[in-house]
């Protein structure tokens, strides 16, 4: 950041504020997940839901609600919590406030483990890219890793977004030319790229849950180390912060979460890069606020997206296309704002 | 032995990089060679000395046809796009004062990709429509994210985080289309956003040569205003320099010169990022991006990766943009590996 900070950017927010803000970001969370559940292909008014709930209400909005509304709504809540939280943390990491979730190479071994899949295992059943998904971002962040430590240890996290950026490069490469040979992997790939939350097969919110919880866990206990990076690494140290501990923390802690967002819904990182620029103007600087803020935004902005996603082509839009339709828009505006300016 | 050589005529005097001098004329060399064995490849069996005898004017009818009509003007758009390409970058990268800055910053790929999506669902296939479609819908892009990114100035950070902005907005428009057109229509798209000199015309190598030789003579002027924009904006301003209007000049040269590989060639990714850092590198420690050795790597890289497009895989023919990422992010993660601590 060239410009210096305006001072209101960096004056400490009175904790009653903070906290009023997030439960008002909560509330709207609230709201957004029962207008989730309500409008769709099929409308399911207000006391309809309501009755529902009870367990008294018809067999077709019943099945609508359990079948479909309930796993899209809650898994969009997971994953982008997990996705805005990784994205806060990212930035945290890489003191780069471009940085998305994916930096590490997440996003690119997912679908790079998915096109070898289809491409040479047969895969077809949208079932089975679960695992390839997941292992693929593991090994992809595990490579990264590895290529950035050959000769500095621990390798500094200017050196591991270089590698990450490369390595995605070359991952994305290879997909798209093994896409481009197999119209079959092609046609995969293209819907799965778009990433969506809907028509997930069951048994995907249970597989991703427990991976996001550990990854949520590790997040918040970095926040206050976090903090005293920030101030740079020997300050961090004499203030008693655990650099390389908390470096490692946080690395895992975003890899989990956005291996296991991406491997539920595709490559949604979008939402991870642009959440922490929202949550910013409310949080100031403190990552431990910033992590919170970003757990609620994140899934409030996934599923204003993918509501209007419902209602903006026929049949519906994927959430991926939305998220980079509206949050776009959003991220350059923000950008024109001064105070955006200190990050 | 000095480092630097001095010429001084009655009115210029130039000082020449010692080692950039040994570097260039090393590169050209390999270039030259790899340009003449590239003539010799493919079903037509020539030999070097029939070339360099087709070259001189003699030769048969068959192999003039071959050297002049089939191959030379794809080897010659390969340098001389790849030249053009590593430019670019290396301009983006000057002025955003970051290594991963490169022409997709200001949108003009992602919005030239719209265009010719566009182009297509409106039925016009040919040549012309595409390369007019490119041009109309990068510029429309580039012109969105320079409007959005002034304010007071533009400055790095903004133009970056505008430019990736607007670049996932035009991404999420064309992934729209490639979940919405049939297989067929959406593999025609990504085979052009992919990039390919398979259809370039010996007119358009002639526009990327008359563009190419314009760039060369700007280019003294445009190096020294990078170098001057490097040492921060206030100091450039107090050496003279008027800052707006450079680098408003500096992004029209940024954009022009990679318009021109785009508009006919689609998007080829990866020469623009990664030709400036391996550029920089091959020129020593402590070197910062230069243009020369930028566009000296990129015409190497392309020729190289489009070589290895037409022959690696005998029967398949990949796009060249397939192989410079996979290749030019291999050799960037390699150089990062070898790269020893710098403290």
């Amino acid at each position: 950041m060239t410009t210096t900070a305006p001072a209101s950017a960096l004056r400490r927010r009175s904790p009653a504020a903070t906290a009023s803000a997030l439960a008002a970001w909560i509330l709207i969370l609230a709201v957004l997940c029962v207008a989730s559940l309500a409008f769709g292909s099929a409308q399911i008014p207000l006391p309809e839901l309501w009755r529902a709930a009870l367990g008294s209400s018809d067999a077709i909005s019943q099945a609508t609600l359990l079948g479909l509304r309930v796993p899209r709504t809650a898994l969009g809540v997971l994953v982008g919590a997990a996705l805005g939280v990784a994205g806060a943390l990212m930035q945290a990491y890489t003191r780069n406030p471009l940085a998305d979730p994916g930096v590490l190479g997440v996003n690119a071994g997912a679908g790079l483990a998915i096109t070898l899949a289809v491409a040479f295992l047969g895969v077809t059943r949208i079932q089975e890219y679960l695992p390839f998904a997941f292992i693929g971002a593991l090994v992809a962040v595990i490579l990264v890793y590895l290529l950035a430590a050959a000769r500095e240890r621990p390798p500094s996290p200017l050196r591991m977004t270089l590698v990450g950026v490369a390595a995605s490069a070359v991952m994305v490469g290879l997909s798209q030319t093994l896409a481009l040979i197999d119209v079959q992997a092609f046609d995969r790939m293209r819907f799965w790229g778009a990433g969506t939350i809907a028509d997930r097969p069951s048994g995907v919110l249970e597989a991703v849950a427990p991976w996001i919880a550990i990854g949520l866990v590790l997040a918040l206990m970095s926040g206050r180390a976090l903090n005293a990076i920030a101030l740079g690494e020997d300050l961090a140290r004499s203030v008693g912060a655990r650099v390389g501990l908390t470096r490692a923390g946080v690395a895992v802690s975003a890899t989990l979460l956005c291996g296991a967002a991406t491997a539920a819904a595709g490559p949604l990182a979008f939402v991870g890069l642009i959440v922490p620029h929202i949550v910013r103007p409310f949080t100031g600087p403190d990552q431990r606020r910033i992590i919170a803020f970003s757990a609620v935004v994140a899934p409030s902005l996934l599923l204003i997206c993918d509501i209007l996603g419902r209602f903006m082509a026929p049949g519906e839009l994927q959430v991926g296309v939305v998220t980079a339709l509206i949050g776009a828009p959003i991220l350059a505006l923000l950008a024109r704002n001064p105070r955006a300016a200190h990050l | 032995m000095r480092r630097a050589l001095t010429v001084r005529t009655g009115f210029v005097s130039v000082r020449i990089d010692r080692r950039m001098l040994v570097l260039a004329a090393v590169m050209l060399t390999v270039i030259v060679a790899l340009a003449l064995w590239a003539v010799t490849l493919g079903s037509f069996p020539i030999s070097v000395g029939q070339v360099a005898d087709t070259l001189l004017g003699g030769g048969g009818k068959a192999a003039r046809k071959v050297v002049w009509e089939w191959r030379g003007p794809r080897i010659a758009a390969a340098i001389l796009f790849g030249a053009l390409l590593g430019m670019s970058g290396a301009v983006f990268q000057s002025l955003t004062r970051n290594p991963l800055g490169s022409p997709d910053v200001i949108g003009f790929n992602a919005g030239s990709y719209t265009g010719v999506v566009v182009a297509m669902m409106l039925g016009a296939s040919g040549y012309a429509a595409t390369v007019s479609a490119a041009v109309v819908g990068g510029l429309i892009a580039a012109v969105i994210v320079y409007a959005l990114a002034f304010r007071d100035g533009v400055s790095g950070t903004r133009l970056i985080l505008v430019g990736i902005a607007i670049s996932l907005f035009f991404g999420g428009l064309n992934q729209w289309f490639a979940v919405t057109a049939d297989v067929d229509e959406a593999l025609r798209a990504a085979v052009w956003g992919a990039g390919s000199l398979a259809k370039v015309t010996p007119a358009a190598v002639a526009v990327a040569a008359a563009i190419a030789l314009a760039a060369l003579v700007i280019m003294p002027v445009a190096q020294r205003w990078m170098s001057m924009l490097e040492l921060g904006d206030d100091t450039a301003a107090m050496l003279g320099l008027r800052l707006e209007r450079t680098k408003a000049l500096l992004v029209v040269f940024g954009i022009l010169t990679t318009a021109v590989v785009t508009a006919t060639a689609g998007p080829i990714a990866f020469v623009a990022l990664a030709a400036p850092q391996i550029g920089r590198r091959l020129r020593g420690r402590g070197a910062s991006v230069d243009l020369l050795s930028a566009a000296l790597t990129g015409a190497l890289i392309l020729l190289a990766a489009d070589i290895v497009a037409q022959h690696a895989l005998p029967g398949i023919l990949l796009p060249v943009g397939a192989v410079t990422v996979c290749a030019g992010g291999a050799y960037l993660l390699w150089l990062l590996a070898v790269e020893g601590r710098r403290r």
